[in-house]
């Protein structure tokens, strides 16, 4: 407690020398927090998206089907199974029916995928309902993105080229019955959704489909010949996989900051010894051991991060506050990612976030301050008295 | 004169390794200290003073022979024991003052009671006591820096008399100061030696502490030339060579 408190003191009278470090180290603090914080909330939001919108609680997929190989889709259907029909009645189970199309949108040649999904479906976000036309029409709903590239509006109409079942081309016209906005760029980009059972009948599949998504993640869905059950958590591995390379990405950017504050702290604890030998010596001379005065010293060190939590708590936690309530804009990237990311990011920030990041960098520079201290104890302090020591 | 030894050196010699050679500080010193002594160790740069005050203050230890100081054998003290004999003993009294530049005079006379761990309000009592022997108890929230040198010493001396030593060993401890305030502070200590019976061992060559000192240990080439003991001067309200 002594040290603490001596430390303190020394760190709080050496002024400016002391509130530079530790205005460098808060710096540290606020950054690695709002930088795992913004990945730890776009990670949250992909998921709670990609979820919502395509991935539901599982997914059937037919034993053909292979999403990154488009060749596949020809051959990536099946007949619904009689264990599982039911179920799709129930609304805990919805098909989707797949294949390669061409769009021909203002005379342009544009390869797409057609999604068939049931316009009555509850299970994922898209807003099928739209697809719900009494007309005698093809409608056809496209994300923001899709119509931004191919420049379609609601209302428009534009031809829809396609292969059936036997691979004969068929063509006809859609009309854009909606234009919905979501933060996932695989149900957008490239993908027009028509009602299933229109699609069933261009491709002359009636009653197939290509996988079925589920809606219960918590319910054991049983093994059905020809169809292979992902879990929701299988379905998610691609862009934990990601994540976690953006994550071991921004381990770089931390290790950057905390070096750079580490240095500060160490080369401040190098100079206090070498500058402060006089008062090495009288603190041995008024009775103090050189294990106190390494103690002491290591603890002015050390308490550099119990302020600069201190100092980075008071702009930090509302500046991250209003940014974890506002979301970060990124208006501008957000679709060249190639997965989920929202316009706005809003980050999170755990408890165990802060708490995790003021550990590790009090750790740090408690080691830091230890190191160069340990040179106290070798000094002789009538040299130290006389400041001799080189 | 209390006849109690406090310090008994017997066969000191101390020598320090200069590059392939070596050179002998102090040679074969044989000297008691008693209670309540105000005694100067006298002699020119490189005579010894200061060393043989480091080894006394258990600040160094001997070469060869015995320093026994309150009974404890400086040479064979451990670090820890060595640290615990100067925390609760010894005080300290430098010529440069040595004070903690950032901390307030009342933290600088505080310094010695925390490693004593010594209760708050007898501690705030203590410091406060110490500051009115020196007359600095309106400097209390002072730093160093805004003090004179001679307001530096005379903290320098509350520090290392607020705890009460036995000793306090001082090495030039007027050497940076002008002669009206080296008097005021030869003074103070001299009162509180008279006070307290604190046993006072300068390391000078300044002729001003040499009038004060009831004790001269003469040393010369790193051995006792003369040991005297004055009868004091001093009577009453007279002051030392006419101040």
């Amino acid at each position: 407690m002594m040290a603490i408190k001596l430390a303190l003191r020394n760190l709080l009278g050496a002024g400016l020398r002391t509130w530079l470090n530790v205005i460098v180290l808060s710096f540290s603090f606020v950054v690695i927090i709002w930088h795992k914080g913004f990945l730890d909330g776009w990670d949250r939001q992909a998921k709670t998206d990609m979820i919502a919108w395509e991935l539901g609680g599982g997914q059937y997929w037919e034993r053909h089907y292979d999403p990154y190989d488009p060749f596949s889709l020809n051959d990536s259907h099946a007949a619904l199974p009689h264990e599982l029909s039911a179920l799709v009645g129930q609304g805990e189970i919805t098909p989707l029916l797949i294949t390669q199309g061409t769009l021909y949108p203002s005379g342009r040649m544009q390869s797409i995928r057609i999604r068939g999904i049931d316009p009555s479906q509850q299970i994922l976000s898209i807003p099928s309902h739209m697809l719900d036309s009494a007309r005698d029409e093809l409608p056809a709903i496209i994300g923001t993105g899709m119509a931004g590239s191919t420049g379609l509006r609601k209302g428009d109409r534009v031809i829809l080229r396609w292969r059936d079942k036997n691979g004969a081309f068929d063509a006809r016209e859609i009309t854009i019955a909606g234009i919905f906005k979501t933060n996932v760029p695989t149900v957008d980009g490239g993908q027009v959704w028509i009602p299933l059972d229109k699609l069933q009948q261009m491709m002359m599949l009636p009653g197939e489909a290509t996988l079925l998504a589920v809606k219960n993640t918590e319910k054991s869905w049983p093994e059905v010949k020809d169809w292979n059950f992902k879990t929701q958590g299988v379905l998610l591995e691609d862009i934990d996989r990601i994540i976690a390379s953006k994550t071991a990405g921004g381990a770089i950017v931390w290790g950057i900051l905390l070096l750079l504050a580490m240095l500060a702290v160490f080369d401040t604890q190098v100079l206090s010894i070498f500058r402060r030998q006089k008062e090495i010596g009288t603190y041995v001379a008024l009775g103090m051991t050189r294990g106190q005065v390494v103690a002491l010293f290591t603890a002015e060190g050390a308490l550099h991060s119990v302020l600069a939590a201190l100092l980075g708590a008071v702009y930090g936690i509302p500046l991250l506050a209003l940014q974890a309530a506002r979301g970060i804009s990124f208006p501008a990237t957000s679709k060249d990612f190639g997965i989920s990311m929202a316009d706005r990011i809003y980050p999170e920030y755990s408890a165990a976030l802060v708490a995790a990041t003021i550990l590790i960098i009090m750790i740090t520079t408690t080691v830091v301050s230890y190191w160069p201290s340990r040179k106290i104890s070798t000094m002789k302090p009538t040299d130290a008295l006389r400041g001799k020591i080189q | 004169m209390n006849t109690e030894k406090i310090i008994e050196i017997e066969g000191l010699k101390k020598t320090f390794s200069m590059g392939s050679g070596k050179f002998t500080a102090l040679n074969g010193i044989r000297l008691d200290f008693r209670k309540g002594e105000f005694t100067g160790i006298i002699g020119p740069s490189g005579s010894g003073k200061t060393t043989l005050l480091n080894i006394i203050g258990s600040l160094d230890t001997p070469s060869e022979g015995e320093v026994l100081v309150m009974g404890k054998s400086v040479g064979r003290l451990s670090a820890k024991e060595s640290a615990s004999l100067r925390k609760a003993q010894l005080g300290f009294i430098f010529q440069s003052y040595n004070l903690l530049q950032v901390h307030t005079v009342y933290e600088n006379v505080e310094f010695p009671l925390l490693l004593l761990n010594t209760e708050g309000a007898k501690r705030r009592r203590m410091i406060l006591d110490a500051l009115e022997w020196v007359g600095l108890t309106d400097k209390i929230n002072s730093r160093p820096a805004q003090l004179s040198g001679g307001e530096c010493q005379r903290v320098a001396i509350a520090r290392a008399m607020v705890k009460k030593p036995v000793i306090v060993l001082a090495d030039e401890p007027t050497a940076n100061l002008d002669a009206a305030n080296s008097h005021n502070i030869l003074q103070t200590m001299e009162k509180l030696n008279r006070d307290f019976q604190t046993t006072f061992i300068f390391a000078t060559h300044d002729e001003k502490v040499i009038s004060y000192v009831r004790r001269k240990i003469f040393l010369e080439d790193g051995r006792v030339a003369r040991d005297e003991y004055i009868k004091p001067k001093m009577t009453g309200g007279q002051t030392h060579d006419g101040h």
